[in-house]
């Protein structure tokens, strides 16, 4: 599992800069601070070779001349501009590509890749991608394969563009402030997305059926909470979530215009044959951590569950009849409705002919994964997770407002709430608006959730040391590791990387040597650190590669 | 954890506070009134002190 989080980007007293040369200098900045002293090498680029965005998980391929330009991000010559309100894409059928399995050697280009500054990319030493995505820096976190790991790694970017910040602003004229949310107030939406890694023999239209009633709810313990009703808050008031009001669609691929529920990009960054990749966009930028780890906890337990359907069954535990009484009537607009429901009491049509709450919703889902974890065998870190969700659910129940240390939006909402009432505001003073955005400022000392974490005023699950940690060094348990680890030991050799592969580029040898990485379970410190602690070289790691295979 | 990734399911290293607590218990509404109220000070020192400008001129391009 991993995030990526496209950040707000402002320069203070410079109104007309450009986002997408600020979001580039944010990168090359972060690139410049984490190379220091080392000689000028190219920095390695980004592979797009195993990138399909308009691979559709229902089985077709958007045709390329038919898709919206915004969903092109796999070309760096053509950097892919943002997304409109509203437009129409077309679909048209196509075979899927093939994931190579073997380590290849490639064609040494005769000329350097033009290097464009739209495309700015910086593939970090803890496996992380920091690059431009549109008009926004976004910081892809490395692959983990645990909540707690979501959140370390998560809360390292913020001190990766924290980092960045700090280092612009100490030239003048050059000051940027990055925020960690999902929109301005003026009708634009950047997003937070989530991926799971997803077996394949999950049929995908099972997986959004069964998926979605979740999805819709689950904002009652992740929304971060936001000032403004509707795409341009126009309308005053508070709802819980940041993104709500930007889904518009059950089901589809793209993710710049009719955002959807349940996302289709079949893209796996992996081996297709075994996996697929649940790409979701509805999400909000969390800053307190138990959201965070919430969030990708309660939804891996979820895809869990749809994974073993049949295995459920076999013990008694009719998981699929009791998600499919959960479906929604009509899913989009109850996205809005939960969002908008701060006493958590609305009823939800379901497809059933009855109605439930988003709580009681979310509690079926628990009492299910349960169930499930205790007829097919649970661990540790899976009964964290529902003893965490179940808490909060209860505590939502009984009294929202007793959250404020683990659910953002009520975090959020407290603040505000006794600021309207200490001096008399209505929901439209810009005030209160602008403590929302305030709230995810990146910098300890002016953004608002920092304030609250050094008055202790809400939980951790990380500690600084780990987070530190988290910014230079890599997962240990993922394939991450390996990216991170040969960007560490070896970057002046590396050409190219991606998700899923390596590409190095080794003095005198006649071709570049790729290194295919389609298992993300693979590459971990477990399975290769002894290779890499013997490899004084990327010469000598691709030797002790090839007596690998 | 029992997610798509089934690897991880001894993980010795954590700290005890890694794993869920039972939460403290909620203050009573008046000691909750005081800690924000506190807060509430706290974030009046840096909140921006041209809130309207600072939100109009918060201006986003659309991106995923």
């Amino acid at each position: 599992m991993g995030i990526e989080t496209e950040y707000g980007v402002l320069s203070p007293g410079r109104p007309m800069a450009n986002p997408m040369l600020m979001s580039s200098q944010v990168v090359t900045t972060y690139r410049a601070l984490v190379q220091d002293g080392r000689p000028g090498h190219p920095p390695a680029r980004w592979d797009y070779d195993d990138e399909d965005p308009l691979a559709d998980a229902r089985g077709f391929h958007l045709d390329r001349a038919a898709a919206h330009p915004s969903l092109l991000t796999d070309d760096p010559s053509q950097p892919a501009p943002s997304g409109p309100a509203s437009a129409q894409v077309g679909a048209a059928p196509t075979g899927a590509a093939e994931v190579p399995a073997t380590p290849e050697s490639l064609e040494r280009p005769e000329t350097e890749d033009y290097d464009d500054p739209s495309a700015a990319n910086c593939i970090l030493t803890n496996g992380a991608r920091l690059y431009v995505d549109h008009a926004h820096p976004e910081y892809s976190s490395p692959e983990v394969t645990n909540p707690r790991d979501a959140v370390v790694w998560d809360v390292a970017g913020e001190r990766v563009m924290l980092a960045a910040s700090r280092h612009l602003a100490q030239v003048p004229g050059t000051e940027i402030v990055l925020y960690k949310n999902n929109v301005d107030g003026k009708g634009a939406s950047y997003g937070t997305h989530e991926n799971y890694l997803v077996d394949r023999d999950l049929p995908f239209a099972t997986l959004a059926e069964l998926v979605t009633a979740f999805l819709v709810t689950r904002q009652v313990f992740t929304g971060s909470g936001r000032v403004g009703l509707g795409q341009t808050g126009d309308e005053p008031g508070f709802q819980l979530s940041q993104r709500a009001d930007y889904i518009e669609a059950e089901i589809g691929l793209e993710t710049t215009l009719r955002r959807p529920i349940v996302n289709t990009r079949d893209e796996p960054h992996a081996d297709r044959t075994r996996w697929r990749r649940l790409h979701l966009i509805l999400g909000d930028a969390n800053h307190l951590e138990v959201a965070t780890y919430l969030k990708l906890g309660t939804t891996s337990l979820v895809l869990w569950v749809l994974e073993h359907l049949d295995d459920l069954a076999a013990v008694g535990v009719p998981a699929r009849a009791e998600l499919s009484r959960l479906r929604l009537a009509d899913p989009v607009p109850a996205v809005r409705r939960v969002s908008r429901d701060l006493d958590l009491t609305a009823e939800l049509d379901l497809a059933d002919g009855t109605t439930a709450t988003a709580l009681e919703i979310q509690r079926r889902c628990v009492d299910l994964v349960e169930r499930a974890l205790a007829a097919l065998g649970s661990d540790e870190e899976s009964d964290a997770v529902v003893t965490r969700w179940r808490g909060v659910l209860d505590r939502l129940g009984a009294d929202p407002m007793s959250c404020a240390r683990d659910v953002e939006w009520v975090a959020k909402l407290r603040l505000l709430e006794r600021l309207r009432t200490r001096d008399g505001l209505d929901w439209d003073h810009p005030r209160l608006g602008a403590l929302d955005l305030q709230w995810s400022d990146v910098r300890p000392e002016r953004g608002i959730y920092h304030r609250l974490l050094s008055s202790d005023a809400v939980d951790r699950i990380t500690t600084e040391e780990d987070v530190a940690r988290a910014v230079h060094h890599p997962p240990t348990d993922t394939r991450a590791w390996f990216r991170g680890e040969v960007m560490e030991r070896y970057a002046d050799e590396v050409s190219a990387a991606s998700w899923d592969s390596v590409i190095f580029d080794v003095a005198g040898a006649a071709s570049l040597q790729r290194v295919p990485m389609p298992d993300p379970l693979r590459g971990t410190a477990q399975h290769i650190g002894r290779l890499l602690d013997a490899s004084p070289d990327a010469t000598a790691l691709l030797t002790g590669l090839r007596g690998d295979a | 954890m029992a997610g798509q990734e089934r690897i991880n399911p001894q993980n010795d290293d954590r700290t005890p506070d890694d794993d869920a607590e039972a939460p403290a218990p909620a203050p009573q509404a008046a000691d909750r009134d005081a800690e924000v109220d506190s807060l509430l000070e706290e974030i009046d020192e840096v909140l921006e002190s041209n809130a309207e400008s600072f939100v109009r001129g918060f201006v986003q391009k659309g991106g995923q």
